[in-house]
């Protein structure tokens, strides 16, 4: 335990309008603390720099799974076991429930969330790969009011995101258009459980015949941010495939992902199981 | 050198019992449990939420205790390995690991009894693979798993038995 | 002698304690009766793999006059940790020969304020060049220890294998590596320490060798042996990882307490204990082995290297083990064994479970299945060509009298894992299928007990006492670390004086109250300690029956009466045993060369596996372990020995990578050393057969670290036997797997089919 815990402190708002005028009153002081399935494991390792938390895990704004005609609004505090017990999101959003499923431990699942996933902001992160195939949408609330933003470029950078020093998450809304696509995850780990992810891979497509008629493909661990390899989706759209085709996409594909050297895993590998995983999740579609 | 926090009042239920505690809003619940409430049957393996081997049950399902701070703990029940069993008679889960030798040196027996009570309570007749994923946050140096296994299906039977 | 409890799965002593939470660990220990405040201890550790030491700086920002700083300086005796060689400082004074080295230590009564502090000391250290790698050791870049980096080498010689080349058909090389392991026992390590001049020095803790740390703690305070006491807490996990490491973090709580006055807990985080204690040697070993074209094993020519680290601490004894098991359980005429373990500048390698032969077993069991491919036979018919066999020699020259039948373990190993079906479904369904399935063995044995004279020089000693109300308390310096010691100790007890279990209690391993019963390793606990445990417990009642208190043959209300009665007239009912070497064996140092161990478990074990040839993991889907094991005292106990061995071997083999940079472990957390989880193991099917060896208790061999030995190369072979890819060097991660795909694609391309 490498942290000196009287230097931390965590206050627990009594509601949310309260929690977003004390961020808003102290820019940059105040970071929000959800499951704390992140920030407790840094504490420890003694590498968590900022020190003023707000806990949000009571506040009700933030919770709750609300299903309506064509949306799913998760509460941005929806846990990972919340998630892959949802019947609406188990029939369809299974990506996202298989990323939770996957994501540490039954124990971390029950306390970590969607929302604290999101802002942790990990290039390696399980869930974000699903919500950027889902068209997700991210609604941010401050003082200033609420607004949405999409999942895809909310991540700008390794660990940086478009999000205000006073901004919330408070819900990620899941359009229902993709009921009908082809779905496809895998997350390949050091492990079988619990696990940090080497390479994570989310993919849905629209078929009609052997016809790509849309598709939608993102990844983790192959870059500073989780991202959609848009070029590679684009030259998908619209196509029947064929093996030479699968062959070209595979050079767009490598061009759109650049995984490094890292303490559990190397460029190589992530660059080689990536597209062996495009190649698997094209082949499965086109049956 | 920073002004250290003030320390903050907590209460929570634990094993069934009110306790209160003046803590740091960031210490550990599992060195509240341990150095506060003085229930050391809780452990710590890692510090970073891989091992648990401190494993609780908050609100009634499986957490790890180095990971979530005592301010998050305040107002909610907690139940550890000491308030597993029933007094002087232990739980179906702990009689099994006593019978099928689910124990070696004993560090992850807390927390793993604490994940095979909780997949009890989720999966009352578990297969083989829910066992595996249930357990699956629990490390066990020792045994290699199997004896934990086969206390769990040992346990499983105990229970239907004793309701048949 | 009843065997109402030997033989049968006797519930363990001190379980229930273990699954309420009861059972005290070191961070658990309260002194209620003390008023000495409990104060925490941390260590200040260097940064640089080597250096000499300019200056050390206290950072303002802490109140420094309210910690306690202890530097060598303080050291009342001998700056040094005693084992084998004293080459080890307790803390560094001068200079520093490995990252994590020990420098300064601090204690301060708030835990994270110490936290603090530890960052706030700044060790000003004048860089040295370092050196990593065996290759490097050997080549001398650097001289880092001694004359010429060499921390102990051996020749085990057989034969002469220098003519026997002549006589081999087909002469086949290679080599093979294994990596280091942490052996992450799930509890940190940690001490509790008091000290003064007037009452010497306490510690509490986990560990695996009571009478070691004493052995260390002495010289370091220049007290008497009888001013030092080390008492074993509940321990949770060893494997070796608890062997000798515990003397230094003892010396280190001991030392804050002697400064402070106060007592002191030193515990170790996990980033602490991965970075800073021992860890598995790794090794190199090259193989030269001459045959016949019918098979037959003429030369054996074999060079093992371990890397031991910055000091000698145990290199020698587990380059040692290494190398008498280096040629596997085959009868070879000639045989040559060159060994060494050399320096480097990391944190000493140390004891972990298998000790040496782990490493050097994997390589000849690879190197068997190599051979055998070149001479076209199956891994098992070249095998049984060779196995040794009742009355044949070892590579020491020890005569096997014992009636070893590999032929029949390898067929219960093949029956139960139907093994061959399995060979040939794999062949026929792999070729259409992205997971590609294998299964492979490995032959091998282990030998119980220290090596050679090693047990004689130990000369272990267990006591037996009885209480007025006729239970026996056992006072034996072995530890109880999850393998079930106390529960075997109060199986052999009770059986011996025909008295109900619950009438045995074990003694806590106590340096002031239990005798030395020899370290608890080396696969020793059951079989020697246990002995002793018989003779002792048999030495107590032939004091009753000589007395006239009891007959030969009585029930165990009439033993508890005259217990009673023996103590009420006549005082205390103690009894001593002190270990006997079996007779006719004969070990020659010099020479390294006759009987190495009393006797061998010997083993045979199949691993099947599955490689995604999309993300190139390999798993193991189903493992079956037959060994021949003497007589098993506790068929849950030795089962669970077993499990947990091969649970620890699949990690080595396919799992957990020390990551290094500059001689310092970079990835010593557990979310990036990994180790199998329940997800990650397969069914593990454990057979025993039984040929009792006559000198252990009931016939018990010991079993402790066999289970360690055999799956790495099984599971290699078995992936060979998947992919068609001969791979040497573990763990084989799927990014080693991977580039060896790559490099066979490669390789064909080239035209090199």
């Amino acid at each position: 335990m490498r942290a000196n815990i009287p230097n931390y402190d965590l206050r627990v708002p009594a509601s949310l309008r309260e929690a977003l005028a004390l961020l808003a009153s102290e820019p940059g002081t105040w970071q929000p603390f959800a499951g704390g399935t992140d920030l407790m494991v840094l504490l420890e390792a003694g590498k968590l720099s900022h020190r003023h938390f707000l806990s949000v895990s009571k506040l009700a704004d933030l919770r709750g799974i609300e299903v309506s005609a064509d949306a799913v609004a998760v509460g941005a505090l929806s846990t990972y076991t919340e998630i892959q017990n949802h019947p609406v999101l188990q029939r369809e959003f299974p990506l996202l429930c298989s990323a939770a499923r996957e994501t540490g431990s039954i124990a971390t699942q029950n306390r970590g969330t969607l929302g604290g996933n999101i802002v942790n902001a990990s290039p390696a992160a399980d869930s974000p790969p699903a919500l950027l195939v889902y068209d997700a949408e991210i609604e941010l609330v401050s003082v200033r009011g609420a607004r949405w933003q999409p999942v895809h470029g909310f991540h700008t950078g390794y660990k940086k995101m478009a999000i205000a020093p006073d901004e919330l998450v408070r819900r990620v809304r899941l359009p229902r258009r993709l009921k009908p696509w082809r779905q496809y995850y895998r997350k390949v780990g050091t492990r079988k459980a619990q696990a940090i992810s080497k390479v994570c891979f989310a993919g849905a497509a629209l078929m009609e015949g052997g016809t790509i008629l849309d598709i939608r493909i993102a990844l983790g661990s192959v870059a500073p941010v989780v991202l959609r390899v848009v070029k590679t989706e684009d030259r998908l759209r619209g196509k029947k495939l064929t093996p030479e085709g699968i062959a070209a996409v595979k050079e767009i594909f490598v061009s759109e992902i650049s995984p490094i050297d890292d303490i559990r895993s190397t460029a190589r590998y992530r660059l080689r199981v990536a597209q062996n995983l495009l190649e698997i999740f094209l082949s499965q579609i086109s049956i | 050198m920073a002004e250290p926090i003030a320390r903050v009042d907590i209460a929570c239920k634990v094993n069934g019992e009110q306790r209160r505690a003046h803590v740091y809003p960031m210490a550990r619940l599992l060195d509240v449990l341990r150095e506060e409430f003085h229930l050391t049957g809780t452990k710590e393996g890692c510090g970073e939420g891989e091992c648990g081997a401190c494993a609780v049950l908050m609100n009634g399902v499986i957490v790890n205790s180095c990971l979530v701070p005592a301010m998050q703990a305040n107002g909610e029940e907690i139940r550890t390995i000491e308030g597993i069993a029933n007094g002087a008679q232990l739980h179906a889960v702990q009689e099994a690991f006593l019978e099928c030798g689910g124990a070696q040196c004993g560090i992850c027996t807390p927390g793993m009894v604490i994940a095979a009570v909780a997949l009890l309570e989720r999966h009352s007749h578990p297969s083989d693979a829910e066992i595996r994923e249930g357990l699956a946050g629990n490390l066990c140096r020792c045994t290699g798993y199997q004896k934990i296994f086969a206390s769990v299906v040992r346990a499983c039977e105990a229970v239907a038995e004793k309701s048949a | 002698m009843q065997e109402k409890y030997f033989g049968h799965s006797v519930l363990r002593k001190e379980g229930r304690a273990k699954v309420t939470g009861r059972a005290r660990y070191v961070d658990d220990l309260a002194f209620p009766d003390s008023s000495l405040e409990i104060i925490y201890g941390a260590t200040v550790r260097s940064h640089v793999p080597r250096g000499r030491i300019r200056d050390i700086r206290y950072e303002d920002g802490i109140p420094w006059d309210e910690f306690t700083i202890v530097t060598a300086a303080d050291i009342p005796g001998k700056n040094q940790i005693a084992l084998i060689e004293h080459d080890q400082p307790c803390l560094a004074s001068e200079y520093i020969n490995h990252p994590e080295e020990a420098v300064v230590l601090l204690a301060h009564p708030d835990k994270y304020l110490l936290e603090d502090a530890r960052r706030a000391v700044r060790i000003d250290v004048e860089p040295l060049p370092a050196i990593f790698t065996i290759e490097d050791s050997l080549a001398k870049r650097e001289i880092i220890w001694g004359k010429d980096n060499v921390l102990k080498s051996y020749l085990m010689e057989k034969g002469d294998v220098d003519s026997a080349w002549a006589l081999a058909d087909v002469i086949i090389e290679g080599e093979y590596r294994t990596g280091a392991q942490e052996q992450l026992y799930i509890e940190n390590q940690g001490m509790v320490a008091v000290a003064n001049l007037s009452d010497g020095v306490t510690v509490w803790g986990s560990l695996q060798c009571p009478h070691y740390v004493h052995k260390a703690l002495v010289p370091v305070f220049g007290l008497p042996a009888e001013k030092v006491r080390i008492i074993q807490a509940e321990t949770g996990g060893g494997f070796g990882g608890k062997e000798e490491y515990p003397s230094i973090i003892a010396a280190h709580a001991a030392l804050l307490a002697w400064k402070s006055g106060k007592r002191v807990k030193i515990l170790y985080d996990r980033a602490e204990d991965m970075a800073a204690t021992t860890k598995r040697h790794p090794s190199r070993t090259r193989h030269r082995t001459g045959v016949t074209r019918d098979g037959k094993l003429v030369a054996m020519d074999i060079e093992f290297v371990l890397d031991g680290g910055a000091y000698a601490t145990l290199s020698a004894v587990v380059l040692s083990r290494g190398t008498i098991h280096a040629s596997g359980p085959y009868s070879c005429p000639n045989v040559r064994v060159r060994s060494q373990a050399v320096a480097t500048n990391a944190p000493p390698h140390g004891a972990f479970r298998g000790f040496g032969a782990p490493q050097s077993i994997f390589a000849i069991e690879r190197h068997m299945d190599r051979i055998a491919r070149e001479l076209n036979l199956t891994p098992e018919e070249f095998r049984r060509r060779n196995f040794i066999r009742q009355g044949q020699t070892t590579a020491t020259g020890q005569v096997i009298h014992e009636g070893v039948d590999f032929d029949a373990l390898l067929d219960r190993a093949f029956r139960e894992s139907d093994y061959h079906a399995k060979r040939e479904q794999f062949a026929r369904e792999n070729p259409g299928s992205a997971i590609k399935r294998g299964i492979g063995f490995a032959s091998f044995m282990h030998g119980a007990g220290f090596t050679g004279s090693g047990e004689v020089y130990l000369a272990s000693v267990v006591e037996v006492e009885a209480t007025p109300e006729g239970c026996i308390r056992v006072l034996a310096g072995s530890t109880e670390i999850g393998q079930g010691a106390n529960t075997i100790f109060s199986q052999i007890a009770a059986d011996t004086l025909g008295i109900g279990y619950d009438r045995i209690e074990i003694a806590q391993p106590d340096t002031g109250a239990v005798p030395n019963s020899g370290p608890t390793v080396a696969s020793r606990t059951s079989m020697v300690v246990g002995k002793l445990v018989e003779t002792a417990a048999l030495a107590l009642k032939k004091t009753l029956v000589d007395s006239g208190l009891l007959c030969d043959q009585c029930t165990e209300a009439e033993f508890v009466r005259a217990c009673g009665k023996y103590i009420e007239t006549r005082g205390p009912l103690r009894s001593r045993s002190e270990y006997q070497a079996p007779p006719g064996l004969f070990w020659n140092d010099a020479t390294y060369s006759g009987d190495a161990y009393g006797t061998y478990a010997w083993a045979v074990y199949v691993a099947e596996v599955a490689v995604d040839t999309a993300t190139y993991e390999a798993r193991v889907t189903d493992f079956v372990a037959v060994q021949e094991v003497g007589k098993v005292i506790n068929p849950l106990l030795a089962a669970g020995q077993i499990e947990g061995g091969v649970a620890q071997a699949i990690g080595m083999a396919l799992y957990e990578n020390v990551v290094w940079r500059d001689g310092r472990m970079a990835n010593g957390q557990m979310t990036n050393y990994i180790m199998p989880t329940a997800a990650d193991i397969p069914p593990i099917r454990v057979f025993f057969e039984e040929h009792p060896y006559p000198f252990g208790p009931g016939g018990a061999k010991g079993i402790g670290e066999l289970p360690m030995d055999g799956p790495q190369p099984a599971i290699l072979n078995a992936i060979e036997h998947a992919i068609g890819i001969s791979l040497n060097e573990i763990p084989a991660t799927p990014e080693v797997l991977m580039d060896a795909f790559a490099k066979a694609a490669a390789g064909k391309a080239g035209g090199l089919g």
